[in-house]
């Protein structure tokens, strides 16, 4: 009998996951893909929201700045990558400069930091920001964020701390018992005195099938453009356009690694496994774009994807309990990542209200820091690699990893098993050549680490295999 | 800190060259340095034949041209580091390298030359639409798996663009046994070589789709199906013309883009249309004693000429070095390099590979040719149809070494309609290490009077 299960192994999952560590507890989290946070949280903005956003008095208000604001002390617990480069909402109109009042009276009454900046100051600060500009909603709290980092990292400290984690599992029931809950799973059955539902795209399933309160979320999607990291000087903040009733709309912001991003689009769409992006909403996105720049570079252009946002029909988020010890997450769409810490916490005191939270000896909030052998200054670098030659030898050439780092990731808690779950830990892949030259090596370590055949490593999940049988002669 | 006069980034075709050529030209301080384990770039994993013509009079597979200049190397006593990646080089002349024998080491040099290659267009660079499975992957990469780690990368396959990597990879598979369903290229031309049209795509009647491209690719994880969609004059979708093909694998061979990111960190312009970085007619940058060549300069169309700048750079470099290199005058001008550019023969015809011009050529019953506009022609026509032959490359298995294929081929060309059976021979045997150039791995194959030879030499 574990005490919690936690349904969905996204940033939701994740923190609570990790906030659960912290007491002494059996804990239990199911994903049903290959790796964690391989949903909604990978397929972002990457934006820590600064929170002046929601409409006061809703729980995303509630939530963001407090939650924004953590994201400083958890970083440097887990090691993750946060620059808080601040926020430009930038109006073109009177019409928009309206909104942006509003948004400056919300961003108030929500106790956010922001300031309306007249054309001088944004140009001084923002020399990219379109002639087109009169002002903008100032927000110097805001941040960027390594959402693959963040969850992988929650999940590997939540797992040295304890908490168990079963991938490749999909929930095929959740039945309400005397004490608990029986959950079934396409491989096992498991039992729980108090499940959370934070299964994202998926929750509104999830909460249907144990309550009679039927609930409904509908993914929307939102496609993105990727620029590569280039030498010359360009956007330098998170500039958004003026937000409309699809969302914050499209925004143009750097990376924690130095490539920019540019979308969302936002449309709601039927399937809940829809990644694909297309040619005219692509457009669209770069037409929008315009608004906030005067120069998109898009002969850097190195990707696209798209994400789904969980949204719930109420536009909030939905924390409830419809079934005594069920806890809901629903809605958990943007700003979500940026109030993760404080749905986190406010997680542990609904799970409090059911069982005793008694705090373990031990508990180690940090995670061992990563290598970034990269940025280490010559005489460091020289030093790691005289303690392990791995250090040493380059196997991705446009973002500068080394063998040792990968093999790291792979070795660690809730570490890689795939080409892509190396790339969102430590980032082969990323760039330019998108693994042409380095997706060989890369598998190469996966299946030496892992003990498999090379044609046995997936891209992600099951039946993503790269490699088929060998050429003849084997 | 360590000090050479000359130290060369890249040890594919340009690298070579220029570290051969310099040295010829009085420098004796000269580091190469390679990032892959092995010496050669790119061009071992091209186990195809055709490179050489120009360089050395002969026809020779990628491997084999990379041992011409290797052994050039190593008759010098050039000093070379393998498995060592320039992480960043300094305008002051100094190169940090990073190695897995000796660590992070930084150089000072009096001069460098950038031999770093090109990179494959990838999928998200041209924003091809659809999901994201896997099973989609660049040609080269593709050639990658295939002829160096052994794997196959599919079994029914697409592949968009015409460039030339992405038709040797058609024939490849092909006679691996994967069936190729079309190639698609959205220009109303072709961008790779005629001989690669006719010998890669005609020979095994894989169907060439001009002005398409890919509509959509679909799939969860593994690529399931792929549609295809004439496009107009403008490049837009002819609505209702769509076709899907059932696929597990769709290749990508959408052109080349110079690879220079040192040049790029340390603020050296590029070329608006060769993409590669900006130099003079001595091949120098912008900052002096730094000097770019092949492909990583601007995309070339052969190998030959790859060497024969890698050499223009070595040499100026050398004299760079030697202070006698002489003042340029103007901007290096890429020259423009395109495909052959040609349409597809009507029913029944067929397209000259003798020279570039491509005649559609045809011959009737009484062996009489037309089309043709030379002697040569003819003669090219009437073996075609009489008694066409073709030069095969594959690889073998090979024991006792981290290398587990070794790259073959016929020593003379055998009939066309013995492809399959030879290939079905080849893949029979297995080689041990030691082997060099032109060993014998099959005498005689199924009597053809032709050898199966090895092309690379694998002595541990």
């Amino acid at each position: 009998m574990y005490d919690v299960i936690i349904v969905g192994a996204g940033v939701i999952g994740a923190t609570i996951a990790r906030n659960l560590s912290r007491y002494s507890l059996r804990t239990l989290i199911i994903e049903k893909n290959s790796d964690v946070g391989d949903e909604t949280s990978c397929a972002n903005s990457a934006i820590v929201h600064a929170g002046y956003d929601p409409h006061p008095g809703t729980l995303k208000a509630e939530l963001n700045y407090p939650g924004h604001l953590m994201f400083s002390q958890l970083c440097k617990e887990l090691d993750i990558e946060l620059k808080r480069i601040g926020s430009l909402t930038i109006s073109t109109s009177e019409e928009e400069s309206a909104k942006l009042r509003e948004l400056y009276d919300y961003g108030i009454q929500n106790g956010c930091e922001v300031e309306i900046i007249g054309q001088q100051r944004l140009r001084e600060m923002e020399p990219f920001v379109t002639k087109k500009a009169v002002e903008a909603l100032w927000a110097p709290t805001a941040g960027i964020i390594n959402p693959f980092e963040l969850v992988v990292a929650l999940m590997e400290n939540a797992m040295d701390n304890g908490v168990e984690l079963r991938l490749e599992e999909k929930i095929t029931g959740i039945a309400k018992e005397t004490g608990g809950f029986m959950v079934t799973t396409d491989k096992g059955e498991y039992e729980a005195r108090v499940v959370i539902n934070c299964a994202g795209v998926a929750s509104g399933e999830i909460n249907n099938m144990v309550s009679d309160k039927k609930e409904t979320i509908r993914p929307r999607k939102g496609e993105y453009y990727v620029l590569d990291h280039f030498p010359a000087p360009y956007v330098t903040h998170t500039l958004f356009s003026v937000p409309s009733s699809k969302g914050k709309g499209v925004l143009v912001s750097p990376t924690t690694h130095g490539n920019y991003l540019i979308g969302p689009s936002s449309e709601f769409t039927d399937s809940a496994e829809d990644k694909g992006t297309d040619a005219p909403t692509l457009k669209n996105i770069v037409e929008q774009a315009y608004r906030l720049v005067d120069e998109i570079p898009m002969q850097y252009v190195i990707r696209e994807f798209s994400g789904l946002r969980a949204y719930h029909d109420s536009g909030d988020f939905v924390i409830n309990s419809p079934v005594p010890g069920f806890i809901n997450m629903l809605g958990i769409q943007s700003p979500g990542l940026a109030s993760s810490p404080a749905i986190g916490e406010k997680a542990v005191k609904m799970v409090g209200e059911l069982l005793p939270l008694q705090e373990k000896a031990g508990w180690n909030p940090r995670r061992r820091p990563l290598y970034r052998v990269n940025t280490l200054p010559v005489e460091k670098r020289q030093a790691l690699i005289a303690t392990n030659p791995d250090f040493g030898q380059m196997v991705c050439r446009c973002e500068q990893v080394t063998k040792g780092e990968v093999v790291d990731c792979i070795r660690r808690n809730c570490g890689a098993r795939s080409i892509k779950g190396v790339k969102k830990r430590v980032r082969p892949g990323f760039g330019k050549c998108q693994g042409g030259f380095c997706e060989p090596l890369i598998m190469r370590i996966l299946a030496d680490e892992l003990g498999r055949d090379e044609n046995r490593i997936n891209y992600s999940n099951r039946g993503s295999f790269i490699l088929m049988e060998k050429t003849k002669g084997e | 800190m360590k000090y050479f006069d000359l130290v060369i980034i890249g040890a594919g075709a340009a690298g070579l060259a220029a570290a051969v050529e310099a040295h010829d030209n009085g420098i004796r301080s000269i580091l190469l340095l390679e990032k892959d384990k092995y010496l050669g770039g790119i061009l071992l994993q091209c186990i195809h034949n055709g490179f050489g013509l120009q360089e050395f009079k002969e026809e020779l597979s990628g491997p084999e041209y990379a041992q011409r200049f290797v052994d050039q190397i190593a008759s010098r006593g050039i000093e070379t580091r393998v498995n060592s990646m320039v992480v960043d080089i300094t305008r002051d002349l100094q190169v940090h390298y990073s190695s897995l024998e000796e660590g992070y080491v930084v150089v000072q040099a009096k001069a460098i030359i950038c031999a770093t290659g090109c990179s494959e267009r990838t999928r998200g660079s041209i924003a091809t639409p659809g999901t994201r499975p896997s099973g989609v992957l660049t040609a080269g990469l593709a050639q990658r798996y295939m002829n160096i780690d052994g794997y196959m990368v599919g079994r029914r396959i697409f592949i968009l663009g015409s460039g030339d990597i992405g038709l040797i990879m058609a024939r490849r598979l092909t006679l691996e046994g994967a069936k190729v369903l079309g190639v698609a290229e959205i220009m109303p031309t072709t961008s790779g070589l005629t001989r690669n049209i006719v010998q890669c795509l005609n020979d095994y009647g894989i169907p060439l789709y001009l002005h398409h491209t890919v509509k959509e690719i679909i799939g969860r994880d593994r690529v399931e199906k792929v549609v295809i969609c004439p496009v107009d004059d403008n490049l837009q979708f002819i609505e209702g013309r769509e076709m899907t093909f059932d696929v597990d694998t769709v290749l990508l061979s959408v052109g080349l883009l110079p690879n220079n990111p040192l040049l790029e960190k340390i603020g050296i312009a590029l070329h608006p249309r060769s993409k590669g970085p900006l130099v003079d007619t001595n091949l120098q940058t912008s900052i002096p004693g730094i000097f770019a060549c092949g492909n990583g300069l601007f995309v070339h169309d052969l190998v030959d000429k790859v060497s024969s700048e890698g050499r223009r750079a070595g040499r100026n470099a050398a004299a760079y070095i030697k202070g006698t290199m002489e003042a340029a005058t103007e901007e290096f001008k890429v020259p423009a390099v395109g495909g052959e550019g040609h349409t597809l023969p009507e029913e029944g015809k067929f397209i000259c590979i003798v020279c570039p011009r491509g005649c559609h050529l045809s011959v009737d019953k009484d062996f009489k040719v037309c089309g043709n506009s030379c002697p040569r022609g003819e003669a090219y026509a009437l073996n075609e149809v009489k008694n066409p032959t073709r030069t095969i490359t594959s690889t073998v298995a090979i024991d006792g070494c981290e290398l587990c294929r070794l790259p073959v081929m016929t020593s003379s060309p055998i009939p066309k309609g013995m492809i399959f059976s030879v290939m079905e021979e080849i893949g029979k045997v297995r080689a041990k290490v030691p082997v060099h150039i032109n060993d014998v791995i099959i005498p005689n194959v199924l009597g053809t009077g032709s050898d199966i030879i090895a092309t690379r030499n694998i002595l541990k």
